[in-house]
């Protein structure tokens, strides 16, 4: 590790972080978060998603600004491409979580990163999906995700960046994990 | 109803020692055990177990280890026998098949309801240990019947378990062992593992717990480990102590033809579904083991031992295997046991003192219990030390703890 005059500064704020782990123990249905999205069928395979509000800390919390999604699937799909498709954005929500976890563990750690990149792929038989196939899942086969970090630190301190960071994500974790969903109709 | 100063609950290598700092202390007690003493040795250890620890280590206040093999490992029977010595030794007034049905607070001090008997003590000592009941985890619920499951408590060899493949849930040190005897007895065997500690049985020519007490490890301090909730749920590391002082890593058990998946997340129709995130689990291990060695040899450089030892060297990191099944259906009779070796929880319904934080864990201050003055816990993970966790760390545990109910006592 380089040592230099000036502070690590990935843009974490550990203090606020390690705060909230505190504070949070100590009450912990203020730690009790409910995340939400609210989609809407626009035509064909294409959906409107928007993100502004989740429950957290004991209240209800507003996003700074309204989040907007196009979801459909490409044209080779006989779509029309207006957006990413859903398991698109679940490689987006792994990439951004897993990236947001390398910065904060670096931060925590004292390494200054200069650069993240990830590149993020999800193998697919869409055999499955088609039904096709009895013996083919729907999902992904396998995830690949490939880090290039450029960091104040041994390879092998980098590692271990990206290994705590899959450790406390909670997309790897839910994508990894059996999950409980509950569909109802209204 | 009868009087005395401390009472300790449970007669085994905690209370024992306990004990022992009490008479030496003039501090008149009593110690009551449920059964023999070093009863949940004899009655609640497969009797292949041996001690994760090297006999050298395996001492107590007043006692080192005598025998002719100070670098083996002590089984079940051979602690069991250690410690009757021990409280002969130390003459530690132990009331045996004495079960403890109640401790609650008395004016100046506690009541204890033990055997037919009341009792009045102004301190009590919890010394049950921390491997009193098995932890089993939720997901149990979704076994299929057709299923014989078990626990490490209840398991002593291979031969109790009906033919058929066995599903090892959990690849501590418990999970390890067991699933190598298991698979050699000819049961096909799936272990499931999710964060696991790696540790080499030796490094250099010494064994592991001689590095981890050289390095100082060990006696890291309770109040001065940054992350003390973590250290205290840590997973007991992959060791198993033979007579040939055998490593048994993951990759070990590969070899021997077991099968790793990921960490067991639930049971859906009979079909037990494994976390995709065995490759992570293992880097995690390997990193840290990694970490522990580069501190070893830190630390040979620094005292002198460089030339003197065999050359720093790595283990290869662990091979998971690509196609390790995310699912394994149980009703498919490939699977006819499932062993939870998913860890153990202290028992301590019978102390009837709110002292519990809401996970319904005893809130202590390096053994001191908070918020109920004169009472104690003792044989708990990281107590005080990282030591705390094994046999020997219950010297200066108790050392600590006797002192403090010593001036506990002219205070009052």
């Amino acid at each position: 590790m380089t040592i230099t005059d000036r502070p690590i500064n990935n843009g974490v704020n550990v203090a606020a972080l390690l705060g909230a782990r505190e504070a949070l123990s100590a009450a912990p249905e203020a730690a009790q978060f409910t995340w939400r999205a609210s989609c809407t069928w626009r035509t064909g395979t294409h959906s409107h998603s928007t993100v502004d509000s989740f429950t957290g800390l004991g209240a209800e919390q507003q996003h700074r600004t309204t989040y907007e999604y196009d979801i459909d699937h490409p044209e080779c799909f006989a779509s029309e491409d207006k957006g990413a498709t859903p398991v698109e954005v679940v490689l987006v929500g792994l990439a951004g979580c897993l990236t947001a976890g390398v910065a904060a563990v670096a931060q925590f750690r004292g390494i200054q990163l200069r650069s993240v990149t990830a590149t993020i792929e999800g193998q697919m038989n869409i055999l499955g999906i088609l039904g096709a196939d009895p013996d083919i899942r729907n999902g992904f086969e396998v995830i690949t995700v490939r880090f290039a970090i450029d960091a104040d630190a041994s390879r092998e301190d980098i590692q271990a960046l990206i290994a705590q960071s899959q450790k406390r994500s909670a997309v790897f974790d839910l994508v990894a994990n059996p999950t409980k969903i509950l569909v109802e109709l209204a | 109803m009868m009087q005395t100063t401390a009472v300790v609950v449970g007669a085994g290598h905690a209370g024992l020692a306990m004990s022992r700092r009490l008479t030496d202390r003039s501090i008149d007690h009593i110690v009551l055990e449920r059964g023999e003493v070093a009863n949940s040795w004899r009655t609640q250890r497969w009797p292949s177990l041996r001690l994760l620890t090297p006999n050298w280590q395996t001492r107590l206040p007043g006692h080192d280890y005598a025998g002719d093999d100070p670098d083996g490992f002590m089984p079940a029977a051979g602690v069991a026998a250690t410690l009757a010595s021990y409280a002969r030794l130390v003459g530690a007034p132990v009331r045996t098949r004495t079960t403890v049905h109640t401790v609650r607070t008395a004016p100046k001090g506690f009541e204890i309801r033990a055997g037919d008997d009341l009792l009045r003590a102004r301190a009590v000592i919890l010394a049950t240990g921390a491997c009193t009941r098995s932890a089993i985890p939720a997901v149990a619920a979704g076994i299929p019947p057709s299923i014989t499951t078990l626990t490490p408590l209840a398991y002593r060899d291979p031969g109790q378990l009906p033919d058929g493949g066995v599903l090892v849930v959990g690849a501590s040190a418990t999970g390890v062992q067991l699933a190598a005897e298991i698979h050699a007895s000819g049961r096909p065997v799936t272990l499931a593992a999710g964060e696991h500690v790696r540790l080499p049985r030796t490094y250099r020519g010494r064994d592991i717990f001689w590095w981890l007490a050289a390095t100082g490890l060990l006696a890291e301090r309770y109040d001065q480990i940054d992350d003390l909730t973590r250290a205290r749920h840590l997973p007991s590391p992959q060791l198993t102590g033979t007579p040939e002082a055998v490593t048994t890593d993951l990759n070990t058990l590969t070899a021997q033809g077991i099968r790793i998946v990921g960490r067991l997340g639930r049971i859906i129709s009979g079909v037990a579904q494994f976390s995709g995130g065995l490759a992570n689990a293992c880097a995690l291990a390997d990193l840290k083991m990694n970490r522990f060695l580069n501190r070893a040899d830190q630390w040979a450089v620094t005292h002198g031992l460089g030339d003197q030892i065999p050359p720093p060297h790595r283990f290869p990191p662990t091979r998971v295997d690509p196609r390790a099944p995310l699912e394994l259906d149980l009703a498919s009779g490939e699977v006819s046991t499932v062993l939870w070796a998913t860890g153990f929880r202290p028992d301590h319904s019978w102390l009837d003192i709110p002292v519990r934080d809401r996970t319904g864990r005893i809130r202590h201050d390096g053994g001191i219990v908070t918020g109920a003055p004169g009472l104690y816990v003792l044989g708990l993970p990281v107590l005080r030390t990282r030591a705390s966790t094994y046999i020997h760390g219950a010297a200066a545990d108790t050392e600590a703890l006797a002192a403090h109910l010593h001036s506990f006592l002219n205070v009052r």
